[in-house]
């Protein structure tokens, strides 16, 4: 047996945009195993609904995380809404699909783009972030904010976009497709992103099941699992399948994001056809009394939201678990076997979220 | 053929404008909806104080007794429930950014000057 070595990998390391920690065990260069921790971002956000009331829980949770911040603020208000039996008007949940879809645009983008990076392919990484730019500008002409969007309330949506409106964009991001199809043909056809995927971090499709792998993680192993099929806000009302890879490694991974790209597209057009008149939010009065646990497809996978609320205007409990906090255990088996340069590939095929996961 | 995929981004963009502004010479305009900084019509507002109270991150403070409405800019949020939530309206949020301060406390909430300059803006 070679001597073995323990390398560690972050909390800072260039490849990682936040702060998780590994040891890796190495026989040479081949990872043996690796031993993750995580905590150094703990914010105690969970703890706050003691001095927050439940209106205001809104923006911390859309404060979670920086990516995929209206989907936490949605999940956060659907759990609320399902506590206090509250119909959501049709508007606003097209409304939310659109704002769902379009920061699950930005975000894959965003993904792309640190993937690349991480690879060493700048250019890619620029051109990634190009695009990304126009969604987010979409974003903040829509809601106001570039990143946090301050657009779910409960009962609704704090923020129409008129039909004219809704064309113009449908317009604009049919440009944007054709932008993103140039950049995802790189990573689908390149033979220097193949070299460094195809075949790397196999995580097999039992192993996911098992470990409990969520999102693209848990698609790019072969398994159909996509929360947004429960049919919440509009998803149960428009076309669509989850995306399906079986390569099983970080090229099927990639590509689940590449083609969940178009498939969000889609359901934006949908949405803005189908879109009905109407107002977006209703009223909500008393305070809420019961439990509901509310399971949303983020673009990192599902995120689960229980809250527990007592009929004071302060939930008894709220808990979060993210799916960075899921693909944990999937990312340890991945490493297992694999060499020490492939490693950074390897983490961001699980797209770490580290401020989600700790919370 | 597999290395020409980002040949054709590559040169595209070459040939183009750039994608960045030339910042500071050129600055990015603001949408209307932008949430930038808090602004207050003060002659309209009645102090009634509900600004405060629905303020998630408690950066208003309104004292009724010197009739005065103070915000911390460095707390705020910009996420408009005192906008929602002012029954006079007198409250909205600018399509810009408050400046930089560069004092951190209590002595950098806003401030009788502060509001002196948004009346300016109003005008």
């Amino acid at each position: 047996m070679a001597t073995r070595t323990i390398v560690p990998f972050g909390p800072q390391h260039p490849v990682l945009p936040e702060p998780i920690h590994l040891d890796l065990v190495l026989e040479d260069e081949k990872v043996v195993s690796a031993i993750p921790s995580i905590g150094f971002i703990h914010r105690g956000l969970e703890k706050l609904v003691e001095k927050k009331d439940f209106q205001e829980m809104t923006y911390v949770a859309e404060r979670i995380c920086g990516i995929c911040s209206f989907i936490h603020g949605q999940s956060y208000c659907q759990a609320i809404e399902g506590v206090m039996k509250i119909d959501v008007p049709e508007r606003a949940l097209y409304l939310r699909t659109i704002w769902g879809e379009l920061s699950r645009i930005h975000s894959h983008l965003l993904w792309l783009g640190l993937f690349a990076d991480g690879f060493g392919f700048e250019s890619l990484f620029m051109h990634s972030w190009r695009v990304r730019e126009k969604i987010v500008d979409i974003i903040e002409e829509t809601t106001g904010g570039r990143v946090i969007f301050g657009s779910a309330k409960i009962g609704g949506v704090r923020r129409d976009i008129d039909n004219l409106t809704l064309k113009r964009i449908e317009g604009e991001l049919r440009t944007i497709e054709k932008m993103c199809h140039e950049i995802t043909d790189v990573f689908k056809k390149d033979s220097s992103v193949k070299r460094r995927t195809v075949g790397k971090g196999m995580l097999s499709k039992e192993d996911a099941l098992a470990l409990g792998a969520v999102g693209p993680t848990l698609r790019g192993s072969g398994v159909s699992s996509d929360m947004r099929k429960l049919g919440y806000a509009a998803y149960a009302k428009i076309n669509w399948e989850p995306i399906l890879e079986t390569g099983c490694d970080c090229y099927a991974r990639c590509m689940v994001r590449c083609r969940e790209l178009y498939a969000s597209f889609d359901m934006i057009y949908q949405s803005t056809a189908k879109i009905p008149d109407g107002p977006v939010d209703v009223k909500v009065t008393g305070n809420p009394a019961g439990e509901y646990f509310s399971r949303t497809e983020q673009p990192r996978g599902e995120v689960i939201y229980y809250v527990k609320a007592n009929n004071t205007k302060n939930l008894e409990r709220f808990r979060v678990r993210t799916p960075t906090f899921a693909n944990i255990p999937p990312l340890v088996k991945m490493l297992g076997g694999c060499e020490l340069a492939d490693v950074p590939v390897i983490v961001l095929t699980i797209d770490p979220c580290i401020s989600c996961t700790e919370r | 053929m597999s290395q020409m995929s980002i040949g054709k981004v590559v040169s595209r963009s070459a040939l183009s404008r750039p994608a960045t502004r030339l910042y500071p010479f050129e600055k990015r305009p603001f949408y209307k909806n932008t949430r930038g900084a808090v602004a207050i019509d003060i002659d309209k507002c009645i102090l009634c104080g509900i600004c405060q109270k629905r303020c998630p991150t408690q950066a208003i403070i309104v004292t009724k007794a010197a009739k005065d409405w103070q915000i911390n800019r460095l707390r705020c949020i910009s996420c408009g429930a005192c906008v929602d939530a002012c029954p006079k309206k007198c409250l909205w949020l600018e399509n810009k950014y408050s400046p930089a301060v560069v004092l951190k406390g209590a002595d950098d909430t806003v401030h009788q000057e502060d509001k002196a300059s948004m009346r300016e803006t109003q005008v």
